[in-house]
This record gives structure tokens, sequence and C-alpha cells, in this order.
């Protein structure tokens, strides 16, 4: 693998955003959101973050944000996952490892399908708040 | 224990990130003898009470989280230290910020890997806020340094799936052409 400089950075990222304006002119109505916290890191989230941009990409989705946060408060279920899609029910998915971060890409973002077996209850209260 | 070096990391940078910190500096350097991490943020600090309590298990401090408390990062690094011949180094002060230096015995049987250091320090890049971070990246021979403003003002922002990409095949360009790593 070749070096890359900031420059070759900004080389690629313009070739990528031509492409993405002819295929996708959408806004970024779409979020998902990893938690890092102690529990989603002794429990791979990691993993799940790389499997679900890399998801993202090899089907050149570009309506989602993506973003990590720190504990959600449901420990026993990590890694966590949060799902924000206009017109569907906010969602915290547990137990997402990278296989199942890719099925939310595929079933959730684009299929708008609600991964029942990994539905998790209501996050901690201050996070509701 | 976790079992990665990155994870030890994710832990303690998330931790600088979580403090307010609006710079947060990484510090990695791997030897064939140890293995030496520096995590120092300007965030809110700590004060000599709490910083003692920080390194007993299940302490958070009651502001973080307002009803989850788990306040095992610092514990597990204390635990994996004591476990490889390795040291753990606090400095805090409150207002200014805390430094968290800790070494591993790179031979030691016990030792976690490095784990993936691109995808880490990826995943830290993209918490909300205009914080910077800045890894430098050390070996006996070679090093590299980067930033998240550098890469925010390549790419324009870090939330988008196709500028993670790019910016993981950043890092991974990095860390692949590092000698003696």
């Amino acid at each position: 693998m070749a070096k890359l400089t900031l420059s070759d950075l900004r080389k690629l990222r313009d070739e990528k955003q031509k492409a993405m304006e002819k295929r996708d002119p959408s806004n970024k109505d779409a979020q998902i959101i990893v938690g890092m916290g102690t529990c989603g890191i002794a429990a791979g989230a990691k993993e799940t973050f790389n499997a679900i941009i890399e998801e993202l990409d090899a089907k050149g989705i570009t309506h989602v944000l993506v973003r990590q946060t720190g504990c959600m408060g449901l420990c026993h279920s990590e890694p966590t996952v949060e799902v924000v899609v206009p017109n569907m029910p906010v969602v915290i998915y547990g137990n997402v490892d990278a296989a199942t971060g890719k099925k939310i890409v595929n079933d959730h973002i684009v299929n708008k399908k609600l991964i029942d077996k990994h539905i998790c209850d209501k996050p901690a209260m201050d996070i509701v708040r | 224990m976790h079992a990665s070096v990155c994870d030890t990391l994710s832990d303690l940078a998330q931790n600088s990130i979580e403090a307010g910190a609006s710079r947060v500096e990484l510090d990695v350097y791997t030897g064939p003898d140890r293995i030496e991490v520096r995590v120092a943020d300007n965030g809110k600090g700590m004060d000599v009470d709490t910083l003692a309590k920080a390194v007993e298990p299940f302490y958070s401090e009651a502001g973080k989280h307002d009803r989850r408390r788990v306040g095992l990062g610092l514990p597990l690094l204390y635990q994996t230290a004591e476990a490889v011949n390795g040291t753990v180094e606090i400095q805090s002060e409150p207002g200014k910020g805390t430094t968290v230096r800790f070494t591993f015995d790179a031979k030691h049987v016990d030792t976690p890997p490095l784990g993936d250091l691109a995808v880490t320090i990826l995943g830290l890049m993209t918490f909300r806020g205009s914080y910077d971070l800045i890894l430098t990246r050390k070996t006996p021979s070679d090093s590299y340094t980067i930033s998240r403003k550098g890469l925010v003002e390549a790419l324009g922002n870090l939330e988008e799936a196709v500028n993670l990409i790019l910016a993981k095949d950043y890092l991974q360009s990095q860390e692949a052409c590092l000698t003696d790593a």
C-alpha cells in the first residue's frame, strides 16, 4: 500500500464527490450511532463500526451519517447501535456484531425493515431526556 | 483486561473527549522491548480525591452519565499493566486536563497485541464536537503524525461513510508504511 498524503486524500474525495452527486443527490437524513463506552469497546464495537461503514460504502449509500457515542446504558447488550431514519421509529439495536451491522444497513436503511430480534428497550434515562 | 492496546487507547481517549477536551494528544510507540502510550487532554481534569477514586473499579464521575456508571477504564488499565510488568502514571489538574502514560513489556506473554490502530483512531475521530485529536505514532526508526482537523479539512467531514472509508485508507497507509511496526 502506497503512503497517502492529505493532498491525495483531497483528490480522492473530489472524485468520489462527483460520482456521488451523479448517483444520489438526496440529503443526509439518516444516522447510525455506535456506542463506544468501555463496554462497547470490550464487546467489539470497533469491528461493528468498521463493518457498517464498509457496507454503506459498498452499497453506495450516501444519505447516512455515522457517528460514535459513549455508553448507551445497555452494557448487557453491547455492541449497541442507534439508528435514526425519517418516518421510522428511533431504534437501538443490541448485540450488533459485524454481520448484524451489515444487516442494519441492508434491512433497516435500505429496505426500511426493523430487525426484530436485535431491538433493545429504550436507552438509559439521561439519554432519553 | 482489554483484548488489545488499541481498546485501552479507545477507552482513555473517549474519557478525554467526554471530559470536554478541545485537544487530545495520543502518542503510541511500539518497540522490540516495550509498548508506550500517552493520552493527554486539556479537558476538565480531576482533583487528587477524584483521581484516587477513578482508579477504583466502578467509580465514574456523577456528571458524566446521570444514571449509568461503569467505571472500569482505568482499573482495566492497571490490571493489564500489573499483569505484564507495565507501568501507569496519571497526572491531572482540575481545569487543565489529564495525562495518562502507560507502558507494557512487549515481550511478556500476556501483553495484548496492538490491535487495529487505523480503525481505532478513525472511531475516536467520529464523536460529535469540534475537538482536535492528534496521533503521533513512533517506532524505533520511523514516525508519522495525523490530526482530526487535518482530515476534516481534506475531506469536509468525518461523518459520511465515503469520507470515513477514505480516512481509513489514509490511516492504514500511514501504518502500513511505518518501518519496524
